[in-house]
């Protein structure tokens, strides 16, 4: 069972988070409709890492892992608002 | 009887003779004893049959990697009957027989072998006519297939999982086991050491340099199997039926090596033992493998059992020495047996090996023992990522791990020699302890003088007569794997599924090595080109009982259980909770429609504990309700409740509640049963991007709730004593009070769920049953469950999340656009409603009446229009106070306006007819309940 870090509650088993998704930037004011749909369903999927909304599901905490979606090892934890 | 008289026997005790039956045949064993042990000590050597052509199979190496010991126990299949140990009054009996062990009817299978070539399935069992495979071969192959019997009625316990962590665990409690853990434990690691065996020690248990215990400082775990490496260091260890699930900053894997059989006609006849288990036999359980021996020396360890076999006095009859051993040509000579040059080219017998060709000449034996030397155990260390390779030089076969938090150590590391191993052992825990950040010399690899003996590459050529035995599970002989190269599958993992090499139940720990050599010859590449298949968990046998664990349904009661309970409430589960679905025993729709009746002609009582409550707090809590709700908070004022509805960001309905505002910095927000948990996620997650100055905590469980509801509700709570005013100007409708009723601290919202007067009352759980008593005394009060609220609600037309909407539901097609704000500049969903907006609405949800008397109504009926599916009822109920069914169900947009007949197909296939009302069936004006 993997160990994942999270910023407030430290190293726990991977079963007591539930993965956000990845982050996704900000879609500008007034963007057309086709590019919100895509904004919404369209979510990213590269090889390699990844900077992705994770929480803990017991104190609620949301923060966000960068992951290396290859080897599937979590870089770095950090909250957001926070430096990384 | 060839038991040996003490010192022989170290494992068992002759004091405690234990009884058990094999085949129906009284044995007699000891304590101590496994169950193939046991047999083997009487004389039994056959202990089951092979999967396909049902040839007679004994034990080869005793160490529970094998098919040929699986017996049946009781009703427990596929027991390893050379781990098991015996108990009194155990029934085994053999598997895979048609009829019994000594006369098994399917031996004749092995009559037709040449007709049954690997793969042959592939090709026949096609005719004579279409319907021949299901007819005709299907449930006969069905009949033979598997190797135990499985009693669907018996009842296995079902295991414990337990949790543990440590510094370092080390995997096998072998010599190099030992010493890795007496150096970490030295250097002041937490070390835990586990072994499948009754006692550490490994090979030390049955070899010259003594009996081995568990180091001081170290938690020793006997009979305790690793089953798998999991990330991060979590490994599964079964011991008995307890599930212990390991974390460890360092994993030493001295897991040792699997002794591999030789290849030659007729290798798989009982009797033909190798090494290692010839000495565990003698040694630990004073079993005399036969009276005549052959020993094939193809390493040093040859010559151990050898001087085994001699100690016990059992006759050599040969001994075979394929290839020259220097530096043991002492020990060669001192047994003073017949030597031989040469190799075993064939066996003959028939229930057990009865004599073996050397060079030619026959030699008569009934045991054989070989060495032919080990392949590590590559299961655990490969699903920790090793590499299992080939060195050309030396010719075996070397493991790699270059993982952090992971060591090999001993045997699986390459090293054969006892001094060698024992140091390679002390380097791991050296190793472990510097990765752990604790001071430990770092030690030079040992050198090991007999790592070059160790393995003896035996030639693979097929024997014109086949039977020459590659993988003992499968039934696989070296002329197979070549004609399935020949056949163009020239790939390991294509073989692999060819010809099921490997697939048997010891998963290629006895095939995997001769089956890459043999693919490597016939495809002419380098043996380290071919590679091993893929080792997966589990790494040996696990019984579902042992991953299933116990039963464990999690209830959640409210804190008014016990009332409900007390008022003969019928209490079925909601999610985890247990709510009261109605009160009473006998006729359930009279006893309903009296629920629904006392709600609109007098006072009910509802526990609603079961509702999500949040409470937002912070100088941002009204902009944060302006985004996640559709309805304006920001401007709600202190003292007021406003309807809650929750959009996702496709402008789909995911949930809905009240919120009553408190303070300008706090709210007090409610939202259905199902979706509190996704609503508080989803909070956390908005504002995580959103970074406004908020702060919500979950009170689902903090907070209990009551509805009392009713024409005479506000009677009742009059003539409660307490601070709030319940009168009509002094509580309006949709406004809330903080205060205390019958001397509970209660936040009160007055709200219409039912459409009729109604007051929630919240107040912390454990205040409930107090507030329920006064209430319950304050006048005729009816308390009703979950059945006549569903009533209720419908009669108003109120939805319900989850069952009136699906995942893509928006505000309009529920007729529910009054509820979003059109001044707010943003609202999760706001978007996509719009978006939507553009594209049209093509199906709304209709409050629908039909004529009284009307039947077949249920849930999820189909919308007829034209004749064909258009919508789907979502709910139904029959009216009490109306005296009629009424429904909510999705309808085409162009035949949603009130006065439209709906054509409904009904449970009995007949078509109902209904018509499209007003939103509400019941007082459209609101009248009722904010009077």
């Amino acid at each position: 069972m993997k160990l994942l870090t999270c910023p407030l509650n430290g190293p726990r088993n991977i079963d007591e988070f539930q993965y956000l998704g990845p982050l996704r930037p900000d879609l500008a004011e007034g963007a057309a409709d086709a590019d919100w749909a895509a904004h919404l369903f369209r979510a990213e999927n590269r090889p390699g890492p990844m900077v992705e909304w994770w929480r803990h599901t017991p104190s609620n905490t949301v923060f966000l892992a960068e992951r290396h979606t290859l080897t599937d090892t979590i870089l770095r934890t950090w909250l957001p608002g926070a430096k990384p | 009887m060839t038991r040996l008289p003490a010192p022989f026997g170290t494992r068992i005790d002759r004091t405690r003779p234990v009884s058990f039956r094999f085949e129906g045949r009284r044995v007699q064993g000891y304590a101590g004893d496994t169950i193939a042990s046991a047999l083997m000590a009487d004389g039994q050597m056959m202990l089951s049959r092979s999967f396909k052509y049902h040839r007679p199979r004994g034990a080869f190496g005793l160490a529970g990697a094998e098919a040929n010991t699986l017996v049946q126990v009781g009703a427990e299949p596929n027991v390893q009957a050379d781990l098991r140990e015996v108990a009194e009054g155990m029934e085994v009996t053999a598997q895979n027989v048609a009829g019994s062990l000594a006369f098994d009817r399917d031996a004749a299978i092995g009559l037709f072998a040449r007709f049954l070539p690997v793969g042959f399935y592939y090709r026949t069992f096609m005719g004579p006519t279409r319907q021949a495979w299901l007819r005709f071969w299907e449930p006969r192959i069905r009949a033979k297939a598997g190797l135990g019997r499985v009693d669907t009625g018996a009842r296995f316990p079902h295991g414990d999982k337990a949790h543990l962590h440590c510094d370092v665990l080390v995997v096998g409690g072998g010599p190099a086991g030992l010493a890795a853990a007496s150096e970490a434990a030295r250097g002041g690691a937490d070390v835990i050491l586990c072994d499948a065996g009754p006692e550490p020690g490994g090979s030390l248990c049955h070899a010259p340099q003594g009996a081995a215990s568990a180091p001081e400082g170290v938690r020793l775990m006997t009979r305790t199997a690793c089953t798998g490496w999991f990330a991060d260091n979590w490994l599964s260890l079964v011991q008995g039926g307890t599930l212990w699930r390991v974390r460890a900053r360092q994993v030493i894997f001295a897991v040792g090596g699997i002794e591999q059989p030789a290849v030659f006609r007729n290798n798989d006849l009982p009797g033909i033992i190798s090494a290692g288990a010839v000495r565990r036999l003698i040694r630990l359980h004073g079993v005399a493998p036969g009276r005549r021996a052959v020993v094939l020396a193809g390493t040093p360890e040859g010559l151990d059992a050898a001087e085994d076999l001699a100690a016990a006095g059992i006759a050599i009859a040969a001994l075979v020495v394929p290839r020259p051993l220097p530096g043991h040509e002492g020990r060669i000579a001192a047994l003073g047996c017949p030597v031989i040059a040469g190799r075993i080219e064939e066996a003959s017998g028939r229930a057990r090996v009865a004599r073996v060709r050397v060079a030619g000449s026959w030699v008569d034996c009934d045991c054989v023992a070989v060495s032919v030397g080990q392949a590590p155990a590559w299961q655990l260390p490969c699903q920790a990522g090793a590499v299992l390779g080939h060195d050309t030089a030396s010719e075996r076969f070397v493991l790699r791990l270059d993982r952090p938090g992971l060591h090999l150590a001993g045997t699986v590391n390459g090293y054969a020699g006892h001094a060698a191993v024992v140091a390679d052992g002390r380097r791991a825990g050296a190793a472990a302890l510097r990765a752990l950040g604790m001071s430990a010399a770092a030690e030079p690899a040992p050198k090991d003088i007999d790592a070059a003996l160790s393995f003896w590459h035996q030639p693979l050529d097929p024997h014109p007569g086949g039977k020459d035995f590659v993988d003992l599970d499968e039934d696989l002989q070296v002329a197979d794997l070549i004609n399935a190269v020949a056949e163009g599958y020239r790939e390991l993992e294509l073989v692999k599924r060819f010809t099921t090499v490997g697939m048997g139940p010891s998963q290629g720990r006895h095939s995997a090595l001769a089956t890459a050599r043999i693919v490597a010859e016939a495809t002419a590449r380098e043996v380290a080109e071919v590679g091993v298949a893929t080792a997966r968990p589990p790494a040996m046998p696990e019984a579902l009982g042992t991953l299933a664990g116990h039963g464990h349904t999690p209830e959640r009661r409210t804190a008014l259980h016990a009332r409900h309970l007390r008022l003969g409430a019928e209490m079925k589960p909601v999610g985890a909770w247990w709510r009261p679905y109605l009160y009473g025993r006998g006729d359930r729709e009279a006893l309903i429609a009296a629920e629904v009746a006392a709600v609109r002609t007098g006072v009910g009582l509802l526990d609603v504990s079961t509702l999500g409550k949040l409470e937002v707090r912070g100088a941002d809590a009204g902009e944060f309700l302006d985004r996640i709700y559709t309805m304006s908070h920001g401007t709600q004022p202190v003292g007021r409740v406003r309807y809650c509805l929750m959009l996702n960001e496709m402008g789909a309905v995911v949930d809905d509640g009240v919120a009553l505002r408190l303070a300008p910095d706090r709210f007090y927000v409610t939202a259905t049963t199902g979706a509190v948990a996704r609503v508080y996620a989803d909070m956390a997650m908005w504002n995580a991007q959103w970074g406004l100055r908020v702060d919500v905590a979950n009170l689902t469980g903090a907070f209990a709730g009551l509805n009392v509801t009713g024409p005479g509700a506000r009677d009742v709570l009059a003539r409660l004593p307490g601070d709030i005013d319940f009168s009509r100007d002094a509580f309006p409708y949709l406004s809330g009070r903080e205060g205390v009723v019958a001397g509970v601290p209660v936040r009160a919202m007055r709200i219409g769920f039912t459409g009729e007067l109604s007051y929630e009352l919240h107040c912390p759980a454990s205040h409930a049953p107090a507030l329920w008593d006064a209430v319950m005394a304050a006048g005729e009060v009816r308390p009703y469950g979950l059945e006549a609220s569903r009533i209720l609600r419908l009669e108003k037309g109120h939805i319900l999340i989850g069952q009136d909407t699906d995942a893509l539901s928006s505000p309009d097609e529920l007729g529910m656009g009054w509820a979003l704000s059109s001044k707010k500049p943003f609202h999760v969903g706001k978007r996509s409603v719009e978006m939507r907006r553009r594209l049209g609405v093509t199906r709304r949800l209709a409050a629908i009446a039909f004529p009284a008397g009307t039947r077949g109504l249920g849930e999820s009926c189909l919308v007829l229009a034209d004749g064909v599916p258009a919508g789907h009822v979502t709910s139904v109920a029959q009216s009490p106070t109306l005296g009629h069914p009424i429904a909510l169900a999705f309808v085409p947009a162009a035949l949603a306006a009130p006065g439209t007949g709906i054509a409904i197909r009904a449970r009995d296939g007949s078509t109902v007819t209904g018509t499209v009302t007003g939103h509400a069936f019941l007082d459209p004006k609101n009248t009722r309940q904010e009077g």
